[in-house]
Formats: C-alpha cells, sequence, structure tokens
C-alpha cells in the first residue's frame, strides 16, 4: 500500500485560514489501511482543525467526505454536487488523490493533509515499513523476494557493503542489512548459486530516470 | 461569575470500572454528579474518536476505565486503551487542549471505593483546571 502520515496540524490550519467552509476528504484505500487518511482520521482532524480553529476566534465550516478511491476519476466525479460553497478541498488521500481533484476542480484550492511516505507493507500492527520503490524492473525473483532497491540505503545490486554488521546496517540498529537477508534467504531456499551470480547496474530508466512513468493497457484504455 | 462545574464523560469497561460505580451505589459512596458514565463493553472499545468527539462537544474532561492490568476480559483491551489514550493525548496538546484534561484509569469490579475516590479526585483536578479551553470559545 502507499503510506501516508498526517501533516502537523498548525500545518494545516495555516492551509485553510482563509476560507470560510472546506471540504475535508479522506479516501478508502491504502491511506484507510495505514491509518493516516480514512473516514475514522477525517472525523479526528475535522474536530481536532475546529477545536483548534475556534480556541484562535476562527470559525469553519467543514464538510467531510470519504470516497471509495481518490485516484480514479469515477470516484472523484461524486464531489460534483458536494462541491457547492466549499471555497477550498483538504485531501487526506496520497499525492495520487490529491492531484486527481486539482486536476478535476480546478478552480478550488487543493491541499494535501497528509504527507506521503513510501510503498509499504505491515510489519505488524501499526508497523509499516518501505518494502518497494516501484523500480519499473523487479528484481525479486533472483534475490529471494527480498528488494535491495527499497531495502538497501545504497541501493545495492551486489551486496552487502562493509557496512554490515552482525545482520545491520551501519545506518542504523534498527535497520536489517537488506543483503544479509537475501543471503540468508537464499540459503534456506538451497539457491547460494544465485549470489555468486554478478548484477549488471541497473537501468534507472524504468524507475523514472526518463521522466514521469504511465502505463497505456490499448485493450483497456479509451 | 457563575461557580464552574464541569462536565466529566467517564467511558467504564461493563465488566469493571462500570461495575465498580454500582458497587461505589450499593455501598451508598457519594461521588460528584459531574461524572457521566458512558457504558462501555471494554476500555479497548473507546476511540480516539468518541474522545475528541467528547471535547468538541464541551467536555472539560474525559476519563477511561478499564480493568487492572492483566485482568482484561478481552485479554488486552485495556493496554490497547491506554496505548490510545497517550496518542489522544498529543493529539490534545497538538489542538491546544491540556492534556491533563484526559486520563486512563485502572479499577476493578470490587473497587467501588476506587471508583468513588477517583471520580472525586478527578472532578477536582479538572475544577481546578477551569473550564475546557473550547467550552470557554464555543460560549463566546
Amino acid at each position: 500500500m502507499i503510506t501516508a502520515e498526517r501533516k502537523p496540524l498548525e500545518e494545516l490550519i495555516e492551509f485553510i485560514r482563509p476560507y470560510k467552509r472546506i471540504l475535508l476528504l479522506g479516501c478508502n484505500e491504502c491511506v484507510t489501511v495505514c491509518a493516516a487518511g480514512g473516514r475514522k482520521e477525517v472525523g479526528l482532524l475535522a474536530s481536532g482543525l475546529q477545536m483548534a480553529l475556534l480556541k484562535s476566534g476562527s470559525n469553519i465550516e467543514i464538510r467531510q467526505h470519504t470516497l471509495e478511491r481518490q485516484c480514479d476519476p469515477e470516484y472523484v466525479e461524486e464531489l460534483v454536487p458536494m462541491l457547492d460553497g466549499a471555497e477550498a478541498i483538504m485531501s487526506m488521500a496520497c499525492g495520487c488523490g490529491v492531484q486527481q481533484l486539482a486536476g478535476r476542480f480546478r478552480d478550488k484550492p487543493v491541499f494535501p493533509a497528509v504527507n506521503t511516505k513510501f510503498m509499504g507493507a505491515s510489519e505488524r500492527q501499526g508497523v509499516w515499513a518501505e518494502r518497494c520503490q516501484g523500480c519499473g524492473n523487479c528484481l525479486l525473483g533472483v534475490t529471494g523476494g527480498i528488494c535491495p532497491i527499497a531495502r538497501c540505503a545504497k541501493q545495492l545490486m551486489n551486496g552487502p557493503c562493509g557496512g554490515s554488521t552482525g545482520g545491520h546496517c551501519e545506518i542504523s540498529d534498527d535497520v536489517d542489512c537488506v543483503w544479509q537477508l537475501i543471503w540468508d534467504r537464499l540459503k534456506a531456499l538451497g539457491q547460494t548459486e544465485r549470489y555468486l551470480d554478478i548484477m549488471p547496474a541497473k537501468d534507472w530508466r524504468p524507475a523514472g530516470g526518463s521522466g514521469p512513468r504511465k502505463i497505456i493497457r490499448e485493450d483497456l484504455a479509451e | 461569575m457563575e461557580k464552574f462545574e464541569p462536565v466529566i464523560v467517564a467511558f467504564c469497561c461493563h465488566y469493571c470500572a462500570y461495575t465498580a460505580a454500582d458497587m461505589a451505589g450499593s455501598q451508598r459512596l457519594p461521588y460528584p454528579a459531574n461524572v457521566k458514565i458512558i457504558r462501555v463493553p471494554c476500555s479497548g472499545k473507546v476511540d480516539a474518536l468518541h474522545i475528541i468527539k467528547a471535547f468538541e462537544k464541551g467536555a472539560d474532561g474525559v476519563y477511561v476505565a478499564g480493568c487492572l492490568e492483566g485482568d482484561c476480559h478481552f485479554k488486552n483491551g485495556n493496554e490497547r486503551a491506554a496505548r490510545r489514550i497517550a496518542y489522544v493525548k498529543n493529539y490534545l496538546e497538538e489542538i491546544g487542549i491540556e492534556s491533563e484534561r484526559l486520563e486512563m484509569v485502572m479499577i476493578s469490579a470490587g473497587m467501588g471505593q476506587r471508583f468513588a475516590q477517583t471520580a472525586t479526585e478527578i472532578t477536582e483536578k479538572i475544577r481546578a483546571l477551569g473550564p475546557s479551553p473550547i467550552r470557554t470559545a464555543t460560549a463566546l
């Protein structure tokens, strides 16, 4: 999922201070799962903003709504009747959702309520960790299902480096050395010979190195 | 100025604190009428949203009363509640509401005396803190 974290209240208040009526929008997808921008977080933020503003003597009407998916035009269209009178939109979705709204509603200011972080997986309840950088050419088939692009601080293709100690990365004891994990996994799979293959330098063009990426499925595209 | 009477919302677990409140009643132990009890099936049921809404609607103080450590009817709902309270306390500070207005307490079903004492102590603490800044701002 795409993970996110709410921005500090102070920053959000500055965004909306000039307005009297805003629409606060959540998203039912990734940001709901990582407890950053789902229906519940929309409720919490609306109350928080309302109270913080009330304290400073201003009153603002905050309408709340949560879309099934903010990154999809068919759901964004639902908002048309709700936008009457709303001077600005604050979105709790990831950056994709925010941009989808900004593209559709060109006359409304759209503000992000969260900082979009990374593509990650849940390690346990309440803990999410980066697992994929969308590099466009997946290596997991040869690295034992563990990604050196997303999980090695140096994105080494042929690791580990000299900073790997006792299974930890030199940047922090809390970070596993991904090449140690890859080695352990290849050993468990009986595929240690794979480790001897030298991987060539990575072509970063599919990773975004040649500009914004797009997927066009001719059979689906209209 | 009229004498300030705090409004305090107490989310009480059905299996412990709520029963303790009953016990306090049977023992004829007085506790302040400022405390409005809401019975919940477990303190772990109390969501951040319930607490924040209580403050938004004008509560001067909120507390969540769960079972003693290790005694939760649902294994660890009280521990979850305690972690949630810590999280909401930070959010309250961010909003500009004193975090002391929110507390987590642990009371067993037999502790009628402790229930009454806790209710009294929290009421006095909130009375000393004065009206919640939200209530004050709404009254203006």
